[in-house]
């Protein structure tokens, strides 16, 4: 080695994984694929025109939603990241959280909302204190309620699926048949587009887990709180279908293993996943018992979002060989 | 002339007060769900900030200045008064669209930084102008803030029907709630940032432009910058007691610890003096 050999001076990381925030979307997008599919096949079985309108919302809502980021990035001249396909689950998302004959124009004004003044002005992907999706969800919840909880679909000959939501017949504010809990968990009931199917919904949660993308903690915690929470507060003493049909009704499944679980909106230290899936399972019960709504998961997710950078501020682990110092 | 121009532009543009000094921030997104809305309680403020303005210029030579603060709010909250009853008597609807709001006019913060940054230190004809100013600027801040509400918020403008023409148009409704305010004044601070508009932040000196005016050795807060020099010294001193006493009490210690070494030491020689002589025996 001569003393005039250049070395190449760099900071960490030095080792890179194969893994990228484009291969990691691609999973969430493929995880998310199969119960989007079932959810419009679904409707469409009752009803053609709400299923193809259910086909047309996911489809605008992905498009608005990639467009949004292309101009507003290009507009502010930042660099182009549509590629990475955060955009996409992001369309995705809210596509799967509109109710099946929503007016086209909503999902995509809740795709650009999310796209520019949740993700982008708080600085792109990365820099949003709440998830994105969920952040537009609950703006059009709160502007077009009457829209947003219609889940009545015209010409439905068969039941289920023409009804409300079960979890709102649980509460009583809508009437219908009590759900059958195997019909509830396929997800041949009614609901948005993409949260009937709780079993397509788990197997993409399950094939995440399993390409490491999210951790068990926060969904397996999440819904064991919420189970737990509804057992003793739910009104129902201890019924274990009231509570199944709570945990497999709504938008739990969605929520907690595809929003609740979003990379940036969630703690990253291990102790503070647990704090924030107790603290998410305790919200979203108070919200539906004790609620207006039947639903609770969105505003559940993203008030907990917010108290994110406290969890971390308490649940920072000590550096190794740090352990046993004080304060 | 030419002074009372100014001061009346400088209220309505150069110092506006809710987009350039962000002041009265409460009824701003508070009331503005319509523009209607927003008139309404620019021109109620604007009536009791000009007569407020015109009779603390006219008393403050003789409102001692330590009870200043108390004396405004008397007179602020009759004027208050005043047009709280006026507009319950003339106006109902408009008076019961603003509620609460109309009686928390008193403790504005345009009407109390008007008073105590101008109107205490001009004449009352300059303090009238400056009002009249000032509540314009208010005004016609919070009747567009009101207006992009409403436009949005319920597809009206000045109660008359817009958006509500085109067929199947449904109206955003969360403008018309408390996010909407909050969003629509973010958004037009932005545009105002971005269009490098006069604001509390964006001077073209590059210094902040306050409602005070900014002339920090006149100020209340002064009073604790010109003591921070003795406030630190005491503490200094106290500081200095604390690690003389310290160092005294460690010196005694150290004393105490030698003594004993120096007994120890001596009872060592002693041992050693006595085993000597055993020796010596």
């Amino acid at each position: 080695m001569s003393a005039n050999t250049m070395y190449n001076v760099s900071t960490n990381p030095h080792v890179l994984h194969k893994d990228s925030t484009q291969s990691i979307m691609r999973d969430v997008t493929y995880a998310l694929i199969p119960a989007t599919v079932f959810g419009i096949v679904n409707i469409f079985m009752h009803s053609a025109a709400a299923g193809i309108n259910s086909l047309l919302t996911v489809i605008v809502s992905i498009a608005s939603a990639v467009a949004a980021e292309y101009v507003w990035e290009k507009c502010m001249k930042k660099p182009i990241t549509t590629g990475d396909w955060s955009a996409v689950v992001t369309g995705l998302l809210i596509g799967m959280n509109m109710p099946p004959r929503i007016p086209l124009y909503m999902p995509i004004l809740g795709s650009v909302f999310a796209i520019i003044i949740v993700k982008q002005l708080f600085g792109g992907i990365g820099q949003n204190f709440m998830n994105p999706a969920l952040a537009a969800r609950c703006f059009l919840l709160l502007s077009f309620g009457s829209y947003m909880n219609n889940f009545l679909i015209d010409g439905a000959t068969v039941d289920g699926v023409s009804s409300a939501t079960p979890i709102a017949i649980l509460k009583g504010t809508a009437e219908g048949a009590y759900p059958a809990l195997g019909k509830l968990f396929i997800g041949n009931v009614g609901g948005t587009i993409g949260e009937t199917s709780a079993l397509l919904l788990i197997i993409g949660g399950l094939y995440l887990i399993y390409r490491k993308v999210i951790s068990w903690k926060i969904p397996v915690i999440y819904t064991a709180v919420f189970a737990v929470f509804m057992l003793i507060f739910g009104g129902h003493g201890f019924d274990l279908n009231f509570v199944l049909c709570e945990v497999f009704g709504g938008g739990l499944m969605l929520g907690a293993w595809f929003m609740a679980t979003d990379y940036v909106s969630s703690p990253i230290t291990p102790n503070g996943q647990i704090v924030y899936a107790v603290i998410l399972g305790c919200l979203t019960g108070i919200f539906r018992v004790f609620g207006n709504s039947a639903e609770g998961v969105s505003f559940a997710i993203i008030f907990t979002n917010i108290l994110v950078p406290i969890i971390e501020m308490y649940t920072m682990p000590k550096a190794f060989g740090r352990e046993g110092e004080k304060k | 002339m030419n002074k009372y121009f100014k001061t009346f532009f400088n209220g309505i543009i150069t110092e506006n007060p809710t987009f350039v000094l962000m002041l009265g921030m409460c009824p701003t997104l508070a009331v503005t769900t319509s523009a209607i809305n927003g008139i309404g309680m620019g021109l109620s403020t604007t009536a009791v900030l000009m007569l407020a303005n015109l009779l603390i210029g006219i008393l403050h030579g003789i409102i001692p200045d330590k009870v200043r603060i108390p004396s405004y709010i008397v007179i602020i909250a009759t004027f208050v008064t005043v047009v709280d009853l006026v507009l319950q008597a003339f106006v109902p609807s408009l008076y019961s669209a603003l509620g609460i709001y109309i009686p928390l006019i008193v403790v504005n913060c345009i009407i109390f930084g008007r008073a105590e940054s101008f109107a205490s230190k001009n004449g009352p004809l300059l303090s009238l102008v400056d009002g009249l100013g000032m509540g314009l600027g208010f005004t016609g801040a919070i009747t567009i803030i009101g207006l992009v509400r409403e436009f949005f918020g319920a597809g009206t403008a000045f109660g008359i029907d817009v958006l509500g023409r085109i067929p199947g148009f449904t109206p955003i409704s969360t403008f018309i709630m408390a996010p909407g305010a909050l969003f629509v004044v973010a958004i037009l601070t932005a545009l105002q940032n971005k269009l490098k508009a006069p604001s509390a932040t964006n001077t073209p000196e590059g210094e902040a432009r306050m409602a005070c005016g900014g002339n920090c050795a006149n100020c209340a807060g002064a009073a604790f910058v010109h003591n921070k020099e003795l406030i630190d010294k005491r503490n200094a001193q106290i500081e200095a007691e604390k690690a003389a006493a310290k160092k005294a009490a460690a010196e005694k210690a150290a004393a105490a610890k030698m003594a004993a070494a120096e007994k120890a030491a001596a009872g060592a020689v002693k041992a050693a003096a006595n085993a000597g002589g055993e020796v010596k025996k």
